[in-house]
């Protein structure tokens, strides 16, 4: 039986890898948490994104909210072939870049999912506090995300946990 | 005094590990810090507000999840109360995104303890999700301060809130009222409360 919350999986990469995946998701859950402390081979273009049960078609969307320390702004984008959890935060060459996921009724059948991101950068190249609201258009159970750097790659050190949430 | 693990010992005849903690080489028992206190989810005919009661006071804070669907054409938010306290002992501030344009809102003197996203009937499918904390919700000696992350998003529009709120009132919570801003909740609208331990 699973516990409330519990870790379902957690990657430290020793090398270079262009994604993260987290498969065999089981829907014992009723949320997912994602919690990341990523860094990259290279800050510019490494815009992070995720795509669930691997699909690349155009159903991903968002909107977000974000303060860069001298003002806050907000946008959107649609029909989107990548997940994106972040709209300017770019992940860093160091650690600067955090981020956690809330992905709320992931193995409902019933409804798109609609997932909430905080991501932050708190040194390197434009640092900056997102929130943001995701949306998948998929009636399917979500069991694997795949996990993007922009058009770069994940480096050794990086660490990605999945936590799995279980209502009364 | 020595204590020894009788299950690798081999009995007492030495040699044998003399342990100076009763854990004897085991790990510590770690016991889950998040429970699950009760959920809800909205049937097929709607529903006009949902409470969670009679929560007790083992916890150390509280959270709330959900994903949330209103049956209007157009309502945008849900709100929070406490202990059925409808006077005006409550003020929040927020963050708002609406995909175009950021702004700050607040109200003192209000009714409720902050106010989340909504997705509404013409939305098929789709639900707002959200994360709400309330933090040192037993403790008597000071006010209650809470704290929300919610969006929602419909592939064209849509909004994300970051806000905080306060309830000016001293009592541990022991119940709490969620309604939306007008008509009821749509099916499938589901919270689920969960109580945090401390050390």
């Amino acid at each position: 039986m699973a516990s409330t919350y519990e870790k379902i999986a957690t990657t430290t990469l020793s090398s270079t890898q262009s994604t993260v995946t987290f498969s065999s998701i089981s829907s014992a859950y009723t949320d997912l948490v994602l919690v990341m402390n990523p860094i990259a081979n290279t800050a510019s273009g490494s815009y992070p994104y995720l795509r669930f049960n691997g699909d690349s078609s155009t159903n991903y969307s968002r909107t977000m909210i974000a303060g860069t320390g001298s003002a806050a702004e907000s946008d959107r984008s649609s029909n989107s072939s990548e997940g994106y959890f972040i709209y300017g935060n770019q992940v860093q060459t160091d650690s600067a870049f955090n981020g956690i996921i809330n992905i709320n009724n992931y193995s409902n059948t019933t409804t798109y999912k609609t997932f909430l991101a905080r991501t932050n950068v708190a040194s390197g190249t434009g640092p900056r506090v997102e929130a943001l609201a995701g949306l998948w258009r998929s009636t399917s159970a979500i069991n694997q995300i795949v996990l993007h750097c922009g058009s770069n790659s994940f480096v050794s050190g990086s660490t990605f946990t999945l936590y799995g949430i279980l209502k009364a | 005094m020595g204590v020894y693990k009788l299950s690798t010992a081999g009995g007492l005849a030495t040699p044998r590990t003399n342990y100076s903690s009763f854990l004897a080489g085991n790990p510590a028992f770690d016991p889950d810090s998040f429970f699950p206190i009760a959920s809800t989810t909205v049937g097929s005919g709607g529903s006009s507000n949902v409470e969670f009661t009679s929560i007790t006071a083992d916890y150390t804070h509280l959270q709330i999840r959900g994903i949330i669907k209103n049956t209007a054409n157009n309502s945008e938010s849900v709100r929070f109360r406490f202990n059925s306290d409808t006077n005006t002992n409550y003020s929040f501030h927020r963050l708002f995104g609406d995909g175009s344009s950021a702004s700050a809102y607040g109200e003192a003197n209000t009714s409720y303890a902050g106010e989340a996203s909504s997705s509404n009937s013409p939305q098929t499918n789709i639900f707002s999700a959200l994360v709400y904390d309330i933090l040192d919700y037993k403790n008597t000696n000071k006010y209650k301060t809470v704290r929300g992350l919610s969006g929602k998003d419909f592939n064209g529009s849509g909004n994300i809130f970051l806000f905080s709120g306060n309830w000016r009132n001293t009592n541990a919570i022991t119940s709490i009222t969620i309604y939306p801003n007008s008509d009821n909740f749509a099916q499938y609208t589901q919270f689920a409360l969960y109580g945090i331990k401390g050390s």
